[in-house]
């Protein structure tokens, strides 16, 4: 498939002798939304930080965006300057101001001249809604701005594709949903969007595909209504029951 | 059991109320603070009477019952408190010891250039610093100009420094000196590069585990074995170099542990943008390493200053050595035993708890966690 973005295959990666992702074979296409879930532990996470290589793997082959990951820095650099990234504990700068969080990668890694980079994260800053927060420091910021601050730094750097490591589970339930919309927002825009996440009313409304992980292996993989209707394998139902339920 | 138990309801959320009284305040504090048990109480009686009983002949022996004027030891002699007579006479010996008098203009005009290169230093929002950095930078190399010599000024050798000048000079190139050498210390021994590692490691060891003296033994004496024969480094130069590596190893430990309370998190997200090594390090890991770092750092550096003290041994007079001399002069034999060591305390202090107070200022600047 030539026009899948990024193409995974036969992928295995091994923290010391624990096997934690077993011949993962996964094509993303341009535009494509995918949520990947599964209980803790069964390297959904890791599996998405092989992408930009914040994890090395030891087996198969990642291609994103035409460059294949090896050790070469450089290519390892290209990637990470197409892929943005938004964490768990969303891991803003907490010395630098919420403007200065979001420009400072397109000016110290793409080169733009100042002003231009703080238009443009205005810009973004508006787009997740906390324009006004721009000057504070992170730690002025509830969990929930400062997640959206993050989505806004990440698409600063115009970002071919948005990898999500679970960004609500450190929240409040009630900042839950403002970032959810963030997303959603993003999600109808285009992005090329990879999702660890546990909303599943996330994962319906917007994926595309929604892939169940379970000890390092792809269970499961189908459109958000067969998934969630019909899930064919066990451990799916077990762990659908079990999220759906509390 | 009736089921209203448990249903609550309020009329309205309550408004806030001011502390209830005699416990903000001047009294409230006292209370709180001094008197809050028998035991706090004995304690505060205790340091009062200590006070009591330090203070008054402190003040008695430095000033009340001091002399000031006079011009040699027979006017100090018989009384009762310090004898301050010297301070006029031989002043600018503790100053500048054994510096030509003719060139001490030379010292003078260093010290001055030394405020605005410090202020567009230290303090941020100095006017102009965007050129006052520079001129800061290149300093060092103004300050060596006036005071060794050099384009037309006449030549002082090193071993005519001394006094509190020769500790300036040797506290501030060490403190210029070891913090980025510290820094890169730090950084090699957590590098992903064996070699970098066993390099840095190896040496933060070596040069903690042996005392300063011994290093400073070394340098003087050992390292002419092994330099060429037609190689001569300044002695001085010899003394402040080891001095500067010893704080450095200091340092790049301190500054290890501020790297080691980052969050992993933050390494992430800057190489997940596509930073390099350096500008990660540079832009997002050491501002805040150091930031965490800043009390330890200036220890080492009031450590070092102190150290600047240990020139005696390759025998220059700083302050202390001035102290000493003046001692056993005979013009003031017997006389200013406590009152020279008070007065080389007196310029040490201020120095050193000048940097405190910065160190404080600075990290109550940097806070960033919102209140």
């Amino acid at each position: 498939m030539s026009d899948s973005i990024i193409s995974i295959s036969g992928l295995n990666k091994w923290f010391g002798e624990f096997h934690v992702l077993r011949d993962i074979n996964l094509d993303v296409a341009s535009q494509e939304r995918i949520v990947i879930c599964g209980p803790s532990g069964s390297g959904k996470s890791t599996l998405i930080r092989c992408i930009n290589r914040l994890e090395e793997h030891q087996e198969g082959s990642i291609i994103v965006d035409g460059t294949e990951l090896s050790h070469d820095i450089k290519d390892i650099d290209s990637i990470r300057r197409e892929v943005g990234m938004v964490f768990q504990q969303f891991n803003l700068f907490p010395h630098l101001t919420v403007l200065e969080n979001c420009t400072l990668a397109p000016i110290w890694v793409r080169k733009l001249p100042r002003e231009e980079a703080e238009t443009q994260a205005m810009g973004y800053l508006e787009r997740v809604r906390i324009p006004d927060q721009a000057n504070k420091y992170p730690g002025q910021l509830s969990g929930g701005q400062q997640q959206r601050v993050a989505i806004a730094r990440s698409l600063c750097m115009h970002p071919k594709i948005m990898l999500f490591d679970e960004p609500t589970s450190a929240l409040d339930p009630e900042m839950i949903k403002e970032v959810l919309e963030v997303m959603v927002d993003l999600a109808q825009s285009g992005m090329t969007m990879l999702v660890v996440t546990h909303e599943m009313g996330f994962a319906s409304q917007v994926a595309d595909r929604v892939i169940f992980m379970d000890d390092g292996q792809i269970v499961e993989e189908n459109i958000p209504s067969e998934f969630f209707e019909n899930p064919r394998s066990d451990r799916t139902k077990l762990f659908l029951g079990q999220i759906l339920s509390h | 059991m009736s089921d209203t138990a448990f249903h609550r309801r309020q009329a309205e959320m309550l408004p806030s109320r001011p502390a209830p009284a005699g416990q903000t305040g001047a009294v409230g504090w006292m209370r709180a603070n001094l008197f809050s048990s028998p035991f706090n109480i004995l304690l505060t009686l205790i340091s009062l009477f200590l006070l009591w009983s330090i203070i008054p002949p402190a003040f008695d022996w430095a000033f009340f019952d001091a002399e000031f004027v006079g011009t040699s030891r027979d006017d100090c002699v018989g009384g009762a408190g310090a004898c301050w007579a010297w301070i006029d006479q031989r002043i600018d010996q503790f100053v500048y010891g054994f510096y030509p008098a003719e060139s001490r203009w030379r010292v003078n005009l260093a010290v001055l250039l030394l405020i605005p290169a410090l202020a567009w230093v230290l303090i941020e929002k100095a006017p102009g610093a965007r050129y006052g950095r520079w001129f800061a930078l290149f300093y060092p190399v103004i300050a060596t100009l006036l005071l060794v010599g050099g384009l037309g000024l006449e030549e002082v050798t090193t071993d005519k420094f001394g006094g509190f000048m020769l500790n300036l000079v040797a506290g501030l190139a060490g403190i210029v000196l070891s913090l980025p050498i510290g820094i890169l210390l730090a950084l090699g021994r957590r590098s992903k590069l064996p070699v970098v590692r066993v390099v840095s490691v190896t040496f933060i060891e070596v040069i903690r585990g042996v005392p300063l003296i011994t290093l400073l033994f070394v340098a003087i004496v050992i390292l002419n074995l092994f330099l060429p024969q037609n190689v001569s480094l300044d002695q001085l130069a010899r003394v402040m170099i080891m001095v500067t590596l010893f704080a450095s190893a200091y340092i790049a430990e301190v500054i290890r542990g501020g790297l080691q309370a980052i969050p992993a998190g933050q390494y992430e997200a800057a190489q997940a943008m596509g930073l390099g090594y350096w500008k990660m390090m540079r832009l997002i890991i050491l501002p805040q390493a150091l930031k965490i770092s800043i009390p330890g750092i200036v220890n080492t550096f009031i450590g070092l200053f102190k150290d600047t003290t240990l020139v005696i041994i390759i025998g220059l007079f700083d302050i202390l050595g001035q102290a000493r001399l003046l001692q056993t002069n005979p013009e003031w034999i017997g006389e200013v035993d406590h009152e020279t060591y008070v007065l080389a305390s007196v310029f040490f202090f201020v120095i050193c708890f000048s940097m405190s107070r910065y160190s404080i200022g600075l990290e109550k600047r940097l806070d960033t966690s919102g209140r």
